[in-house]
């Protein structure tokens, strides 16, 4: 009883720590990987790399006043960068990063990032309603309608994903993807699928990670150049950084979910010394390929968005759960 | 009422403490609960709505069925609360007007109907003796979808029937509001 609630407090205290040391570092990477696509330095004064800018800036934030603006909902103004950092954190919990590091393992793993990562959707509602500002009551509307229309396709792919499997227990969807690269659920033939599919299903769960966490090329909830900042225009102080913290911690917890369900978990591509770094170098490249794409694409539409949703990615996403019902049915 | 208070076993032990928790999951449900009846903004309403959803979904998961529990968070918080707050922000850009208390339900009918209710329960809930269940399976989708489509295909059933009536009834009333302009 002691030891294991001794282990629960470890495991809380490493989720939170891992959860802002990323966000407060991915700040640092995205700058600089932003500067590296403009052919500019970036923070480099600050340590060697610029690597003590995350904490100086921190330091900076919570210096700062919290200003509340007078027609503000103070309660709901203060509980929305709250809730959008509490649901990632909560995720990190069951993420398996290998086979014995993991807080607690669930048979229902999956559900549980999603219905916390659902909830992180309604802190943009919040912060957006209670500010009572216009640019960030729209950008709450658009953050609503974007957050509505890609859970749809990301739930269905993943419901082609525990098809395959047969099971919503993250640990055993990566033992199902061990031995070769070739048996990971991205790749079509030789693996638990036979699917030619699962590359798409991988893209359509990727690009439903970027619209979810607001990223660009759909970061149509912030969109500085129409909305101000969007829902977080009112925020400053830490809680700006908790949004801001809170969206790099939603990525983090994406591309852990896109490595485990699609590129094998803890598994190497060759079947040797599998481990908790081939997650983490996975896990990055996936980051990298999120502040890549931010920095490569233009903004979209919020009809452009919408559309992509409804008329591209929902049909797709719907007819490849019936080809992969239909394979699973055959072999 | 709290199982574990009839026994009254030492709150320091695990029982104990388990009663304490199943307690608080009540209380969060009630206090969300409050919220959503009693304030005068709708958001906060909805936010009362979620705080409750968050307990009962906390009670599913203290009665061992952690499916249930991350359904309900995934499906009335995740859904149902993020369309309501988009039809609240669709309907109604300025929230501050105060609903007050009006129709025939609301007064001492509206009490009766809740003593009623309240009363039944209770009476219900004092004369069941409440068996500790097994723990039926081990919860993976198989056994689920399993026990869905064979033990419980009729509750299955019947949530597609309350599916169905909830789209016909947004169809009657969308139907409505378009010849009404």
């Amino acid at each position: 009883m002691r030891l294991t609630l001794i282990n629960v407090v470890i495991a809380v205290v490493a989720a939170i720590a891992f959860a802002a040391l990323n966000a407060a570092y991915l700040v640092w990477a995205e700058r600089r990987g932003a500067a590296r696509i403009q052919r500019r330095p970036g923070p480099n004064i600050n340590g060697p790399f610029g690597l003590l800018q995350p904490p100086l800036d921190g330091i900076k934030l919570m210096a700062k006043q919290l200003t509340i603006p007078g027609g503000a909902d103070k309660a709901m103004f203060i509980a929305a960068p709250i809730l959008a950092m509490f649901p990632a954190i909560m995720s990190f919990v069951t993420i398996p990063f290998s086979d014995t590091i993991v807080a607690k393992n669930m048979n229902v793993g999956i559900l549980m990032i999603f219905a916390f990562a659902s909830m992180g959707g309604m802190s943009l509602v919040f912060a957006g309603w209670s500010s009572r500002n216009k640019y960030a009551m729209m950008s709450s509307v658009r953050a609503v309608s974007q957050a509505v229309a890609y859970e749809i396709p990301m739930l269905i792919t993943t419901i082609t994903v525990v098809m395959i499997t047969g099971s919503m227990d993250l640990m055993e969807i990566v033992r199902q993807q061990s031995g070769s690269i070739l048996h990971w659920n991205i790749f079509p033939v030789l693996g638990n699928s036979h699917n030619l599919l699962m590359p798409f299903s991988f893209l359509i769960f990727f690009t439903c990670t970027l619209a979810e966490t607001n990223r660009a090329p759909f970061d149509l909830g912030e969109a500085e150049s129409e909305l101000v900042a969007g829902f977080h225009t009112e925020y400053g102080s830490m809680g700006f950084g908790l949004f801001f913290m809170g969206e790099y911690a939603n990525i983090v917890v994406g591309s852990c979910l896109t490595t485990i369900l699609f590129l094998g978990g803890w598994n190497c591509p060759f079947g040797l010394f599998p481990g908790v770094w081939w997650f983490i170098l996975k896990l990055y490249l996936l980051i990298g390929t999120f502040i890549w794409i931010r920095w490569t694409f233009p903004r979209t539409t919020i009809y452009g968005l919408l559309n992509l949703s409804w008329k591209i990615l929902i049909p797709l996403s719907l007819f490849n759960l019936l080809f992969t019902a239909g394979l699973l049915k055959v072999f | 009422m709290n199982p574990s208070t009839i026994a009254s076993p030492a709150l320091f032990s695990v029982d104990g403490l388990v009663g304490v928790v199943f307690l608080i999951m009540v209380a969060i449900t009630l206090i969300g609960g409050l919220i959503a009846c009693n304030s005068d903004r709708l958001v906060r309403s909805v936010a009362g709505l979620i705080v409750c959803f968050v307990g009962v979904a906390g009670i599913y998961y203290f009665l061992n069925s952690p499916f249930v529990a991350m359904m309900q968070i995934l499906i009335y918080v995740g859904a149902v609360a993020v369309t309501i707050s988009f039809a609240i922000m669709l309907a109604a850009p300025e929230e501050k007007k105060k609903i007050g208390i009006t129709g025939p339900l609301a007064g001492p009918l509206g009490f009766g109907t809740a003593a009623l209710l309240a009363g039944g329960f209770a009476v219900l809930a004092l004369q069941t003796d409440w068996p500790v269940q097994a723990k039926i399976n081990d919860g993976s989708v198989k056994q689920i979808g399993i026990q869905l489509l064979t033990d419980y295909s009729m509750v299955f059933e019947l949530v597609s029937i309350v599916l169905l009536i909830a789209i016909l009834g947004a169809l009657v009333i969308a139907r409505d509001g378009r010849e009404g302009q």
